[in-house]
């Protein structure tokens, strides 16, 4: 009986030896494998696949996988709660992770500016327009892009397809990046028959299936053959428009796929430009930007390619449009121009480019809007 | 017959509470086998899956602390459906007794910002239980005095609930310089709750660990709890014994949402410091889960939740590692649900577990 405990305790001291010497090896190969990988994370708020605006981000961070020296790491639907500091930690401390990406509007305050605070060493960059020099650390930043244009071009497709000079924009909440693209629709569409109206339905959440469906068969009940949109996921919008046999405009993602027939074109990101460029420069050892900002000219958004319904004289006149735009200074916002209530919101002979400060508080719906905020 | 054996067999309470712990632990195996053939399927190891759960959700203090972060708020909206569930009641609106809760506390704050954090934190508190109270206790009302289904009254009063909360934070009690997430005003760092002094833990941990436990004091050891328990039981019989059945369902309402509300009034005063959109995190929907995986026991709640919280917190790993799907945590949390509920068959099976068996 002594003889064998001691054998036992013997053999558990070199089982545990051993155990100990391969964790130590297993660890220092984790540790050459991070020091020579650059790891980036990757956080989005809904699933990835979710044909809108996560999988826009989801589908440069797959791109970004086949660059060498670079370890992806990726997490889907995190909420704006203490649950994304959760995660932000975890990639810094299980994956190490020295690049991060959180995608969300909701993520930067409180919840990434904690982390970055915290670890010092770590560079943040955060989609949306947030990021003051005065105010925020510099290991953080904002990359972002104006969508709005490409809206503009969607306006103008739907312009050329539209029979009853009815189209329609389902939007998730009435703040100003949504404001901005509902009004640059209508006005894109406008510019090509004055008597076009846009009816827009607000549904409240940025990802709601079930309304979204909802606002969508409401809209064709009243009378609309173009749908566009501004949630998260426009999935079930463009299936529920393609099966009623109307037209739609993407956003966020191509959506094409989802509606073969009456795809016109999209809105879309393309957040590659961005990333390629930030990895770049951390693998450079570089600084990274803190402020970023671009359009369709900087090639921070794209146009879907035309899809078959659209028109030829359609093709024709959004091509020369966006052909304009690319040569910078186009302004979609130009006075005069009355708001759906009738008031002047801006003044004839004046124009605001996208990068207008007075478009980040945009708090109205543009003349030939049918609709209201809240 | 039957109680004499009862009363003479002194190991019968002993294994009624083993059969209590050894019914959910038969679930949870069950769903890991078939939770295991699903991974199978999708050419997943196992064995890898659970060696990422255990570090993920336990394995650190890292990890320790992501769950039991996880599992505060749902320890006080699993109260919400289990309190009514003891009168048979089935309560699933807890979400907007949790939103409307965090939005009356914030505004219960406001006025409060500059005095001390004491009185603001109880304004917050009381605030947000009378909120949520009264909210569940709508349901209670509409079950008791008209006899409208209770589940379906909370399931439409959640979204009249969520329209209402959006309906103030993106217009009357809208801070304006929150352009693109809607927010109220914020209660200011200095009010903030901060973490549990030496462990660092979300303050909401403490609250819901003692809430569950005074919840289980009522259930189970006052003449209260008692009459609650005979009107889940059988409510004519309780009507006939002469219970104030009416009372005991307001009551129930009231104490489920008041702990919802509560948990809304923490995560504002922990996490977010303003009410917006964050609040609605499906908190009271993770609630319903935990407390019919609990059987409505208020203390089993305790590690239910932290259970849910645990596969939380390692949900991000699992898709960092194996490149899953974060459905796929949905998958095994219905599993377990399913299995658990079926486990609830298995009571009384086994004539081991009855009064008597022994001699």
């Amino acid at each position: 009986m002594p003889v064998s405990t001691a054998l036992s305790r013997r053999h558990l001291l070199q089982t545990t030896a051993g155990a100990a010497g391969l964790a130590a090896v297993g660890l220092s190969a984790r540790e050459a494998q991070a020091a020579k990988d650059l790891v980036v994370g990757f956080i989005y708020v809904g699933p990835k696949d979710d044909y809108g605006y996560n999988q826009a981000h989801a589908e440069a961070a797959a791109m970004l996988k086949k660059v060498p020296g670079v370890k992806i790491v990726e997490e889907e639907k995190v909420p704006e709660t203490d649950d994304v500091s959760k995660t932000m930690e975890s990639m810094i401390k299980l994956d190490g992770a020295s690049l991060l990406f959180p995608t969300s509007f909701g993520y930067f305050d409180p919840y990434m500016l904690k982390m970055a605070a915290k670890y010092k060493s770590v560079e943040f960059r955060h989609c949306g327009g947030l990021w003051q020099a005065d105010k925020h650390p510099m290991n953080t930043g904002s990359y972002f892009g104006y969508i709005g244009m490409c809206q503009y071009l969607n306006g103008i497709a739907a312009a050329h397809a539209t029979k009853t000079k009815k189209i329609g924009f389902i939007a998730a909440k009435p703040i100003p990046q949504v404001l901005i693209n509902v009004n640059s629709f209508a006005l894109g569409a406008r510019s090509v028959d004055p008597t076009i109206t846009t009816s827009v339905i607000f549904t409240g959440e940025w990802s709601m299936p079930v309304k979204e469906a909802e606002a969508t068969n409401s809209l064709i009940g009243q009378g609309i053959d173009v749908v566009t949109c501004h949630v998260d996921g426009p999935k079930v919008i463009m299936e529920t428009a393609e099966r009623r046999g109307i037209y739609t405009c993407g956003y966020h993602a191509d959506q094409s796929k989802l509606a073969p027939k009456g795809y016109l074109t999209g809105a879309e990101w393309n957040w590659i430009t961005v990333y390629k460029q930030f990895i770049a420069d951390a693998q450079a050892g570089k600084p990274i930007p803190n402020f970023t900002r671009g359009g369709l000219a900087e090639g921070f958004v794209k146009m879907s390619a035309f899809g078959p319904a659209l028109p030829e004289a359609g093709r024709k006149n959004v091509s020369a449009i966006k052909a304009e735009i690319m040569k910078g200074g186009f302004s979609v916002f130009k006075g005069p121009l009355k708001d759906n209530k009738g008031n002047v919101v801006v003044a004839a002979g004046k124009f605001l480019p996208e990068t207008a400060i007075e478009l980040e508080s945009c708090n109205y719906l543009v003349e030939g809007v049918v609709g209201s905020i809240g | 017959m039957n109680t004499l054996i009862a009363a003479t067999d002194r190991w019968y309470p002993l294994r009624r509470s083993a059969e209590a712990v050894l019914a959910p632990l038969v679930a949870l195996t069950g769903a890991a086998v078939l939770f295991s053939i699903f991974l199978l399927f999708l050419d997943a190891s196992p064995l890898d899956f659970l060696d990422l759960v255990w570090r993920g959700a336990f394995g650190s203090s890292f990890s320790l602390q992501n769950t039991v972060q996880r599992a505060a708020p749902l320890l006080l909206t699993a109260l919400c459906v289990a309190i009514p569930g003891q009168l048979g009641l089935v309560i699933i609106g807890g979400e907007a007794a949790v939103v409307l809760g965090g939005l009356a506390a914030t505004v219960a704050a406001l006025p409060l910002i500059n005095t001390s954090p004491i009185v603001v934190w109880a304004a917050m508190a009381v605030a947000g239980s009378a909120m949520g109270a009264f909210w569940i206790g709508i349901s209670g009302w509409l079950k008791a005095k008209l006899n409208v289904n209770e589940t379906i009254a909370s399931l439409v009063l959640a979204y009249v609930g969520l329209a209402l909360f959006n309906h103030f934070v993106e217009g009357l009690l809208r801070d304006p310089a929150s352009l693109n997430k809607p927010s109220t005003y914020g209660i200011g760092d200095a009010n903030m709750l901060d973490t549990v002094p030496w462990l660092d833990v979300h303050p909401g941990l403490p609250v819901g660990i003692v809430a569950c436990v005074v919840c289980w004091v009522l259930i189970y050891r006052t003449s209260v709890g008692f009459a609650c328990r005979v009107t889940g039981g059988n409510i004519r019989a309780a009507q006939l014994q002469g219970l104030p059945v009416t009372k005991l369902i307001l009551l129930a309402c009231a104490i489920g949402g008041g702990c919802a509300g509560l948990a809304g009034a923490i995560q504002v005063a922990a996490e977010y410091g303003r009410a917006n959109a964050s609040l609605n995190a499906g908190f009271g929907y993770t609630g319903i889960l935990i407390a019919f995986l609990a059987r409505f026991n208020p203390l089993a709640i305790i590690p239910m939740a932290i259970l849910l919280g645990g596969l939380g917190a390692a949900g991000g790993l699992l898709q960092r590692r194996m490149g899953l799907p974060d459905a796929t945590i949905q998958v095994l949390q219905g599993l377990i649900f399913v299995s658990i509920l079926a486990s609830d068959t298995l009571y009384g099976r086994f004539r081991w577990f009855q009064p008597g068996s022994a001699s």
